[in-house]
């Protein structure tokens, strides 16, 4: 669900870009946000796609994260200085474009770099070119507004995007196999004493399922996200 | 028999959205009624089924390592596969914009329906996955791409499908407050993948 968002857009469309420090308050919002109230993954229900299979265990989803802070912010900076270059019509595709080329750059670094958790992550790099948060954040904002700005909201709205994922996947490794980032929490005493791990975790649907229990707990802390129906 | 044996796998057992969370976007932001959502999920298999077996094509004739050996001795060694996540979205983006043409003349109606998510299908994640996959999994053949395809978009149906009938029901009853609208839904599906998991290990 990639349209463009267009309730915030007025109150930081319209600002002048001169004369304001680099973390005006303005900017730290566009940092902050995503990060509880305009979450990518829970509010603005971007980029699910990718976030789920990949939560089994933190390590892919702190490289997944750090993946995606690193093609979004690129990306938006790029877009942001052609945004009037591009023609309207054929955006999509250079936008497309744009994000392919990030996207080759960031998995061959991991190929090299670190291979086996690019083997596991298998197709899921290659999807952040479709993550609907990419272009999401390239449609709604890199095309109308500064260089800077731009470069906040991708960050800002990756690092919400990688809250999320590193949150399903701290469960669903403490829960399921009892590891944290590979290194075993859960002592031994307590395995003895009965404890066993739920393997169920470590299947897809639970992600589906943890992510759903995490929403039901934002929105009751926070009450102004319920939707009506 | 290899044929229905894969068909029927990447229907049910590999299902795009219950065992890859691929294509989720689309499927959370449509599936309100059944209506437009069989509209998308038509779409969908369309697309799939024509632009894995060309990304079929791409892969074993111009991206593979060697897959240049037909333009002579010179091209044999070349490894043109890094450029593969650039084309399939090539291909991918100007197969939607053919796809959008062609519902826009002959089912207007649909086409208001959809709106912007038909522009949107290509950067849904299940089409360009599905490419994806293919490349990873090796098919032997270009009929074995395009049944892989088919069979996902099928499956991608029969998911949305299923998620809106139950929308459209839900609508009555009573969900605790904060978990209206997107927690439910992500309930519901985590539910069904749950059933959807009693497929495994069916062999035909």
């Amino acid at each position: 669900m990639s349209q463009p968002k267009s309730n915030k857009k007025p109150a930081i469309f319209f600002v002048s870009k001169e004369s304001e420090p680099l973390f005006s308050k303005k900017n730290r919002a566009l940092l902050k946000d995503p990060l509880d109230d305009n979450n990518p993954i829970t509010v603005q229900v971007l980029g699910i796609c990718s976030a789920l299979a990949i939560t089994v265990q933190l390590k892919p989803a702190v490289v997944m994260t750090l993946s995606v802070i690193a093609v979004m912010g690129a990306s938006n900076v790029i877009v942001s200085i052609l945004r009037n270059a591009i023609p309207n019509r054929i955006r999509i595709i250079v936008q497309l474009v744009v994000v392919a080329s990030m996207v080759i750059l960031v998995d061959q670094v991991l190929r090299a770099f670190a291979y086996d958790v690019s083997k596991q992550l298998s197709i899921f790099i290659g999807l952040i070119i479709t993550n609907c948060i990419v272009m999401g954040r390239l449609e709604a904002f890199a095309l109308g507004n500064g260089v800077w700005k731009s470069f906040l909201d991708g960050v800002g709205n990756a690092a919400g995007y990688g809250f999320m994922l590193i949150l399903v996947a701290f469960f669903r490794e403490l829960l399921g196999s009892g590891k944290l980032y590979g290194y075993q929490v859960i002592p031994d005493a307590l395995y003895e004493m009965g404890y066993e791990n739920n393997g169920l975790m470590l299947l897809s649907p639970m992600a589906l399922i943890t992510l759903g229990l995490i929403i039901w707990v934002q929105r009751a802390r926070n009450r102004k996200l319920i939707e009506k129906n | 028999m290899d044929y229905i044996n894969l068909f029927v796998k990447s229907i049910f057992i590999e299902n795009m959205i219950f065992a890859y969370f691929l294509g989720m976007c689309s499927y959370l932001a449509v599936s309100k009624t059944v209506k437009t959502a069989v509209g998308l999920g038509f779409a969908v298999i369309f697309v799939l089924s024509i632009t894995v077996p060309i990304n079929y094509l791409l892969d074993n004739y111009l991206l593979k390592a060697g897959a240049m050996a037909w333009l002579g001795e010179d091209y044999a060694a070349l490894d043109l596969s890094f450029l593969s996540f650039i084309m399939f979205i090539a291909v991918i983006a100007s197969m939607v914009q053919l796809v959008e043409m062609i519902v826009e003349k002959f089912a207007p109606a649909l086409y208001g329906a959809l709106g912007i998510f038909l522009p949107l299908i290509a950067v849904n994640c299940a089409i360009l996955g599905g490419s994806l996959f293919m490349q990873q999994k090796s098919f032997a053949s270009i009929g074995e791409s395009a049944v892989y395809g088919l069979g996902s978009g099928i499956g991608w149906l029969l998911a949305i499908l299923a998620i809106a009938a139950i929308r459209e029901k839900i609508a009555y009853s009573n969900v605790p407050a904060p978990l209206r609208g997107l927690g439910i839904t992500f309930i519901i599906t985590g539910l069904m993948a749950i059933g959807f998991m009693s497929f495994m290990g069916i062999k035909l």
